[in-house]
């Protein structure tokens, strides 16, 4: 019989195992690397605003393929931005519900810090709430957890402990908090963006 | 086989859920508010010292998001806490856990409601010690010290088992670069003495000291090496009164040996105003006992 924290340790790595091909690298004209979701299979992925400064970009999928990306829309305020690629069945994530998530529940954030692909830190759910010491007040919501985020995690999902998305990973303040935008508000973004394109 | 973090990741969002009934938000600094703990039915509320830098004006926010105002009771700048009175009407306090049932290692989760919603994090206990000393001078029954990360507004706020039973208050100006908790014997102490006081009662000698060394003959007749040098005696203070001189050296209290000035303080809690103790001191060379009645801290 396995211990209680040996079968916690299995069950996160094989959340993470299922969940970690739905996060790919995204690659500006700079080469800047940060992180990006695959949001739908068709090539429909979703990173932050800051990762997409300026074109050409492109998008390196966990199984090495680099794939030319389309800039579908952008916006500063929420730092979300859809970027397109031409694929099909791509892995994608299940998307999960923001919105009922409690303090203090588990979350696993996916990226490449420091360039490190395929990176998870772990953390929990300190609270949603748009007002936190420092940081100017923008547009939707934000998600804080605790946890360690690092250039390179921008874009990345964050999903729960049932391995959903929950949010995309955003932004450091402080040494160990991080702020995530709720998978609610990239849903409300990407229906703007794609009725507009 | 079905996986544990979904039951896990509830489980610590529901002590979260049921905790958050009894943490208050305290609004009584300029900056962004802190937190506090619910004491008592009759809404005596427990917080950190040092977010409450006023005295009137004091606003506590309650679980289900409306603001009362707050009086100040007291406060104990050496151990971190000050205690306040507010209409909660009718919250339920948790239940308190004594240090004894915990060990390095165990889940903690702190909880802080600077803002309307309870917020969390989570971590171990990362130290636990015996009676502690604050750099304040006050006294900490057990030294409990955790990985919880203290974000702004967390101070004043429960460290909480895995059952969800309250550790103590959490507080970030203990100790800087730690988390401590003021575990819960020290709470009751401070507490009740401010209940019943205001504040909390200190010994008072009126007399000004300083750790020098025992002569050799001292030592071996004492088995301590250093005693308390006075540099300054109030005349009419207790220990004036009690005939203590300039250039005494003070080597026991109460049967104590009284090495440092730690001893010296760790003698005159509050309990003793008012006692009569003896006090021996080195004097021409002699160890002689004088008794002092203790007076009350100004």
């Amino acid at each position: 019989m396995t211990s209680l924290l040996e079968r916690l340790n299995d069950d996160v790595a094989s959340l993470v195992e299922r969940v970690a091909d739905g996060v790919v690298q995204v690659k500006d004209a700079r080469g800047g690397a940060g992180a990006g979701t695959i949001w739908h299979s068709d090539g429909l992925i979703v990173t932050n605003a800051h990762v997409v400064g300026r074109g050409p970009f492109s998008v390196v999928l966990r199984d090495g393929r680099t794939l030319q990306a389309k800039l579908l829309a952008r916006d500063p305020d929420l730092d979300l931005a859809a970027l397109s690629v031409e694929a099909s069945g791509l892995p994608t994530i299940e998307i999960g519900e923001s919105i009922v998530l409690q303090p203090g529940q588990l979350v696993y954030a996916l990226g490449h810090p420091w360039g490190v692909t395929g990176a998870v830190t772990g953390g929990t759910v300190i609270g949603g709430s748009v007002v936190w010491p420092g940081i100017r007040r923008r547009k939707g919501d934000w998600i804080a957890v605790k946890i360690q985020l690092r250039p390179g995690n921008s874009g990345g999902a964050l999903v729960d402990a049932n391995g959903r998305l929950v949010g995309v990973n955003t932004m450091v303040t402080g040494p160990e908090v991080g702020l995530a935008v709720p998978v609610q508000v990239v849903k409300g973004f990407l229906k703007g963006a794609l009725q507009a394109a | 086989m079905e996986s544990l973090l979904p039951d896990l990741s509830q489980a610590i969002a529901g002590t979260v859920d049921v905790g958050s009934n009894g943490v208050v938000q305290v609004d009584g600094r300029s900056r962004i508010p802190a937190s506090g703990v619910l004491w008592s039915k009759d809404g005596v509320i427990v917080t950190a010292h040092h977010v409450v830098e006023r005295d009137e004006g004091i606003e506590v926010g309650l679980p289900d998001g409306s603001s009362v105002p707050a009086k100040l009771i007291g406060r104990d700048p050496s151990t971190d806490i000050a205690v306040l009175q507010a209409k909660t009407g009718g919250l339920e306090p948790l239940a308190w856990t004594e240090p004894d049932t915990l060990k390095v290692g165990h889940l903690v989760l702190g909880l802080g409601r600077p803002g309307k919603n309870i917020r969390a994090t989570m971590g171990i206990i990362g130290a636990l010690g015996d009676g502690w000393r604050t750099p304040m001078g006050g006294r900490l029954d057990r030294y409990v010290q955790s990985d919880v990360v203290m974000y702004p507004g967390f101070s004043g706020g429960p460290l909480l088992d895995a059952s969800g039973r309250v550790v103590g208050i959490n507080t970030s100006a203990l100790a800087r670069g730690a988390t401590i908790t003021i575990p819960a014997p020290t709470v009751r102490r401070v507490v009740q003495a401010i209940l019943a006081h205001g504040k909390v009662q200190w010994g008072y000698l009126g007399i000004g000291a300083q750790p020098v060394p025992l002569p050799a003959e001292t030592v071996a007749l004492l088995k301590q090496d250093t005693g308390l040098l006075l540099v300054s005696v109030e005349a009419e203070g207790p220990a004036g009164q009690g005939g203590l001189l300039l250039g005494d050296t003070i080597v026991s209290l109460d049967g104590s040996p009284v090495r440092h000035l730690d001893d010296l303080q760790g003698l005159l809690g509050g309990e003793r105003v008012g006692s009569t103790i003896a006090v021996k001191v080195l004097r021409a060379g002699e160890v002689r006992e004088l008794s002092v009645v203790v007076g009350e801290r100004p």
